[in-house]
């Protein structure tokens, strides 16, 4: 039975790096072309600073994108990550600020949390059926709940020593600027392209990403062959609940604070920008790079229409577009495949 | 048909147990929300008595301090003049409909008055119309309501102080220039207001300065890049107005990461303790504060003063100050801002 699997795996691989790496070219080419109008329609546009200014707006956003493609490639679904990441925000925020614990401290706690929250939905959506969509509904009611009773419904703020490792520094200081000096990267950005290729090593290096595709593609097949599907799915519930601890420190890291009130719509950027990356919400297919520059599209995006001072009104309303230009081209591209 | 009755009864079952937890829910919310305990202490005594008067509050939202300085001036009329108030609103300030559920559900608890800050000037106008007709009187404060029903509004004149800061803008920046505006939303009455009042302000004052942009965001996450997009593509920029304590963060914020510190007159509305140690590190060139504390406290007065049938005046103005690093630890600043 394992045989077949595998056999049956290594047939099918070469062809599904072949069609990802076929969607991602295309995503990458309307990236491009996208600078390429921006730049045109603004002279402001290209330059340092607002590359810089338009990575790191993708970062929170982006890292919660990373996470929601594991569960999404499962054809499972997490709407919990936008409130889950406020609360591990909070809980870091709790632990440094009301409790005094070192900021090591806080980031565990907060990793805890959003790893607590993800295993929550994985065990609801694995071994107690409910549906994917229900599951992390409900978690993410309860954590946004959670958020507001602990923070006692106002913003925790951190320390900012005048000396010494401030929390801020996670996202704002510039390690790279430190080794090579005159690039002023902030952290932010370097914490989300290494999460990026961690979450690339996983999904197509290692057993947890060889299962999840194989979960996604065909449920039944991959638990009739004797994997437990149980397990591999409650472990890629917690691993999109610990990338979103992480978009929720870097998150407050940002705002020097855990604002208990935001993160609900941020869970629906970061499916739009999954979705635009060309993972598939049917599951069995996507990819980590293409959820990157699935983030990077939709910053490009509302960073060039405010440039270009676009009213916000529309911009909302062209981001909507190219989620259906993005979701389309690909439907047609599968079809041409198959 | 075993089956079918087996999933019926479990459903029933599970039905009842749902039943029982939002009961319980409610119960237990109506009991220890300890926003209520406060105000319910000292009319506990009179609990039993009919005349008790009960006035719901429905704020806007938890997401600004700004709030809870509002319910502990309702909380002290409150306890001054023996009512009972519950204090509640949505989670953001985006939930016109959470919100309207709020004030239905609080007239049907029968109250004695209601105080209300409307999220959308028109849209609860028929609730309102509803408690007009069961003798409520409604007390809207904070943001007026575009109808006569409430009995007085207690507010800031939102426009006044939007103008108040837009002066301010003009001296900072000496009388000419662009500037920007990041207002917190396009659709209550105080970012309307506030977004009118500054631009009607420098257009009819300062013909030599030119709003160059106005984006709308009260989130400071979004703000801040709103506020770096604005920067980058107006490198001539002056300075800029955030209207609200997320979009004064926001403001603070993009204009930091931007590395425009001192080159951007920066001015914010409100307080919150971002927004103070902004203005006392100099990020922010000053601000502008309501008097949170007296819409608070006028709003149950004034409820109670209505509920009594005494005459209330239809509009109650509660002030603002201008606030900067010279006065921001005087006492009478002081008594008003927030953290």
């Amino acid at each position: 039975m394992n045989k077949t699997l595998v056999t049956h795996k290594s047939n099918r691989y070469p062809a599904l790096i072949k069609s990802d790496f076929l969607q991602q070219l295309l995503a990458f080419g309307s990236l491009i072309v996208l600078v390429l109008v921006f730049s045109l329609a603004s002279d402001n546009f290209f330059q340092f600073s607002n590359i810089v200014g338009i990575l790191l707006s993708t970062a929170v956003v982006g890292v919660l994108a990373l996470g929601a493609t594991f569960v999404i490639i499962t054809g499972g679904i997490d709407l919990s990550v936008g409130t889950v990441m406020t609360l591990t925000a909070v809980m870091t925020g709790v632990s440094i600020t009301y409790w005094g614990w070192p900021i090591w401290a806080g980031l565990l706690v907060g990793i805890s949390t959003g790893a607590l929250c993800g295993f929550v939905s994985g065990v609801a959506v694995a071994k107690m059926k409910i549906p994917p969509f229900i599951a992390t509904l409900a978690v993410m009611m309860i954590a946004k709940g959670l958020a507001l009773v602990i923070s006692g419904t106002r913003p925790v703020y951190f320390p900012s020593p005048d000396k010494g490792f401030r929390f801020s520094d996670i996202s704002l200081d510039s390690l790279f600027n430190k080794i090579i000096p005159g690039f002023k990267i902030p952290n932010a950005v370097v914490i989300f392209f290494a999460v990026a290729i961690i979450g690339s090593i996983i999904l197509s290096r290692t057993i947890i990403g060889r299962y999840n595709f194989a979960i996604g593609s065909n449920e039944e097949a991959t638990r009739l062959s004797g994997v437990n599907v149980n397990y591999w799915k409650i472990l890629i519930y917690t691993i999109t609940g610990i990338f979103t601890a992480i978009a929720g420190i870097l998150i407050a890291s940002r705002l020097n604070s855990a604002q208990p009130a935001l993160g609900m719509g941020y869970e629906l950027e970061a499916i739009a920008a999954v979705v635009i990356g060309g993972t598939s919400l049917s599951g069995g297919k996507g990819s980590i790079l293409g959820t990157v520059i699935g983030a990077l599209i939709m910053s490009v995006l509302t960073n060039g229409l405010r440039i270009m001072s676009v009213p916000q009104e529309w911009q909302t309303v062209v981001v909507g577009f190219v989620i259906f230009l993005a979701v389309y081209m690909d439907i047609i591209r599968r079809k041409k495949a198959s | 048909m075993k089956k079918s009755h087996k999933g019926l009864s479990v459903a029933t079952l599970l039905l009842a147990g749902i039943m029982t937890v939002t009961a319980c829910g409610k119960n237990s919310n109506e009991n220890t929300s300890p926003s209520q305990e406060a105000s319910k202490a000292p009319a506990a005594s009179k609990a039993a008595v009919s005349e008790t008067m009960y006035i719901p509050i429905i704020c806007k939202g938890f997401q600004h301090q700004f709030w809870q300085a509002v319910k502990i001036g309702a909380e002290k009329a409150a306890a001054e003049f023996g009512a009972e108030i519950s204090f509640e609103g949505p989670e953001t300030e985006e939930q016109v409909d959470k919100q309207l559920e709020m004030l239905q559900v609080a007239l049907g608890k029968k109250p004695s008055a209601i105080g209300f800050a409307a999220l959308d000037s028109k849209a609860s106008i028929p609730l309102l119309q509803q408690a007009k007709d069961s003798n409520i009187p409604i007390i809207a404060f904070d943001s007026g309501v575009d109808s006569d029903i409430p009995v007085t509004t207690a507010s800031t004149d939102n426009k006044k102080a939007a103008a108040l800061a837009a002066d301010k803008m003009a001296e900072l920046i000496g009388g000419k220039g662009e500037i920007a505006m990041v207002v917190h939303d396009q659709t209550s009455r105080t970012g309307v207001d506030r977004r009118d009042g500054f631009k009607e302000q420098i257009e009819s004052k300062y013909p030599d300065i030119k709003i160059v942009d106005l984006q709308y965001s009260g989130d400071p996450l979004k703000a801040t890049d709103i506020t770096k997009a604005i920067l980058q593509a107006h490198p001539t920029l002056k300075g800029i107005f955030g209207s609200n304590e997320g979009a004064a963060i926001g403001v603070v914020n993009g204009v930091k990461e931007a590395n425009m510190v001192g080159k951007i007159t920066a001015i914010g509305f409100d307080s919150g303790k971002a927004q103070l140690d902004a203005v006392r590190e100099g990020l922010l060139a000053g601000s502008i504060t309501q008097n949170p504390i007296g819409i608070g406290y006028e709003t149950v007065k004034a409820a109670v003063a209505a509920i009594k049938g005494e005459p209330v005046e239809k509009n109650v103005d509660t002030g603002f100050y201008w606030y900067d690093k010279n006065n921001i630890d005087d006492a009478e600043i002081k008594a008003v801002l927030y953290e």
